[in-house]
């Protein structure tokens, strides 16, 4: 297509959506609301993976040895544990260090005191361990299970709280936002149709002469063409555009007024949010329009 | 060269609007068809046009076989073409000036172009003062030149017109019939619809007279024949 046809083209899409008003705007509408809680819960689920993945890497399985198990003995357990597969990291922490950090978290690191009382003693001599990480924390229990079986292993301690409940909550949101938007999403490919089928009848006249005086096929499509892919973009950046502020309105306000909320949850800053979200939003958007009047002029335009 | 080929055109609501009609108009002539209404004059224009096809029969223009071609051909075709509707079918919304580019800016022609060739196709149809102007704003006569320099705009080797003197007195209608003609001397092949007996009668042009879809007489520098 030469360029003077695409600038006419580009014209004439326009003048479609400028006298099929209501209709765009219904369309674009439509689009903007689907988009729009795309990006809500694209955030949402973005934040709530961001806080497994803390979760996940602040969980530890404490893994202690059989009493008087030597250097090298501890060395093999660690290689045995290092072996399955869950594994993400293994730290090794020494009976001094333990102590230290025990001192340290309960009397304040009050040196004097702590040695009139134990002298040079470390009660927690039996208490060197491995602490490890998982690198997916719902196989906890299975993992906890391999440890204990291996050889020396006396106890393994696992936390409780796990971040199952985060990942069911996310697993949830996510089906459940995918739906709405398929949904929406079919409205506006529905409406973006419609409105096309109407631009085309509004001009059926003049795409009638069009044909019989010697256009090709795609120079009668291509303003249509153009009106949808125009209706996904401006409906794909109004909501990118919202989004942009209400995201750092609402991470901003609840970070300030619930001090729970900001030591709970650290916010994923919006450029990060919106790495892969924009360009989601607007590939999705102008697909949509494109696609909507791609089937639409292919049903109404045959000659 | 236009061939038809023992062509019959029956709609699908039972019209035989053309009945085995035979003819060929070679390159550079300029023909009349004449008929009453309802004689099967428009159909034979859409049948060139290949805006319907034949029920029977074959239409060739130059080398192209109308039953052979692809869809992917028919704007090419069409270009070869210029065609004057017999009810104008000027776009309303656009003025004499864009109403003609429209015809260039349809077979993607450069704007500077169109612009130049434009207003060249207006001063010959007499409207060169009028490019400004809906269609609404013209008389009968003055939208009908109208569509005539949109049909010629793009000198097409071709022109069918289909009763282009329709609404036009008997000195416009003049004027209409010598710029065809002047078109025609250029090497343009002109087949012209009308019912407008004295213009054939004085142009002394071959005349193929059509009565019930049926090719009724075709003489060379004939004269109108009146029904009965
Ligand atoms: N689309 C159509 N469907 C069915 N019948 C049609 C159609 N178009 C034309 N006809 C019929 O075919 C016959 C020929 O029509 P056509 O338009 O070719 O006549 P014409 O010679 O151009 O007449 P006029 O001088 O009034 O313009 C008429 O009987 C008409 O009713
Ligand atoms: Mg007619």
């Amino acid at each position: 297509m030469k360029i003077s046809t695409l600038g006419y083209s580009i014209k004439q899409g326009l003048k479609n959506i400028r006298r099929n008003l209501l209709f765009s705007l219904a369309s674009v509408g439509t689009m903007v609301a689907c988009l729009f809680l795309f990006g809500v819960f694209y955030s949402i689920v973005l934040n709530m993976e961001h806080e497994i993945d803390d979760i996940q890497n602040s969980l530890v399985v404490s893994v202690f040895f059989n009493e008087g198990y030597n250097d090298e003995q501890i060395m093999q357990v660690g290689n045995e544990i290092k072996k399955l597969e869950n594994i993400n990291s293994v730290n090794y922490i020494s009976a001094d260090v333990a102590w230290n950090g025990y001192v340290e978290d309960v009397y304040q690191g009050d040196a004097e005191y702590v040695e009139s009382v134990f002298g040079d003693d470390n009660p927690l001599e039996n208490s060197s361990s491995y602490e490890i990480t998982l690198k997916d924390i719902s196989r906890q229990d299975i993992t906890v299970k391999q440890l204990e079986a291996i050889t020396g292993v006396r106890k393994v301690n696992s936390s409780k709280e796990t971040a199952q409940g985060w990942i069911d909550v996310s697993t949830l949101v996510g089906y459940v936002s995918l739906g709405i938007i398929l949904i929406l999403l079919f409205v506006s490919l529905f409406l973006i149709s419609n409105t096309i089928t109407i631009g085309i009848a509004v001009r059926k006249e003049e795409i009638a002469i069009m044909k019989l005086i010697g256009a090709k096929d795609i120079f009668v499509r291509a303003p249509f063409l153009f009106e949808g892919v125009f209706i996904g973009l401006l409906g794909s950046l109004i909501p990118l555009v919202i989004m942009y502020f209400v995201y750092n309105a609402m991470t901003g306000y609840l970070t300030q007024h619930f001090a729970l909320v900001s030591n709970m949850i650290e916010f994923v800053p919006v450029g990060e949010v919106f790495k892969w979200m924009a360009p989601c939003s607007v590939l999705i958007g102008v697909g949509v329009g494109f696609f909507g009047s791609l089937i639409t002029t292919h049903k109404h335009l045959k000659v | 060269m236009v061939v038809l080929d023992h062509v019959t055109m029956e709609y699908p609501t039972g019209t035989k609007a053309l009945d085995n009609v035979s003819f060929r108009i070679k390159k550079g002539e300029f023909v009349f068809i004449v008929g009453s209404s309802g004689s099967g004059k428009t159909t034979l224009i859409k049948l060139l046009l290949k805006e319907i096809k034949p029920t029977d029969g074959e239409i060739t223009v130059d080398d192209r076989v109308y039953s052979k071609m692809k869809r992917k051909e028919v704007p090419m075709l069409r270009r070869k073409i210029g065609v004057v509707f017999q009810n104008f079918r000027l776009l309303k919304d656009r003025t004499v000036f864009e109403n003609v580019a429209f015809a260039q800016q349809v077979i993607e022609k450069p704007a500077n172009e169109i612009r130049r060739e434009v207003p060249g196709t207006l001063t010959m149809v007499g409207l060169a003062d009028k490019y400004k102007q809906f269609p609404k704003e013209l008389s009968g006569g003055e939208q009908q030149r109208v569509a005539l320099a949109r049909a010629i705009v793009n000198q097409p080797d071709i022109i069918l017109a289909d009763e282009p003197t329709g609404n036009l007195d008997p000195k416009n209608s003049l004027e209409i019939m010598t710029l065809l003609e002047e078109i025609n001397k250029r090497g343009t092949t002109v087949v012209v619809v009308t019912h407008n007996k004295d213009i054939v009668n004085l142009m002394q042009k071959r005349v193929i007279t059509l009565k019930k879809g049926k090719v009724i007489s075709d003489e060379e520098k004939g004269g109108y024949k009146d029904e009965d």
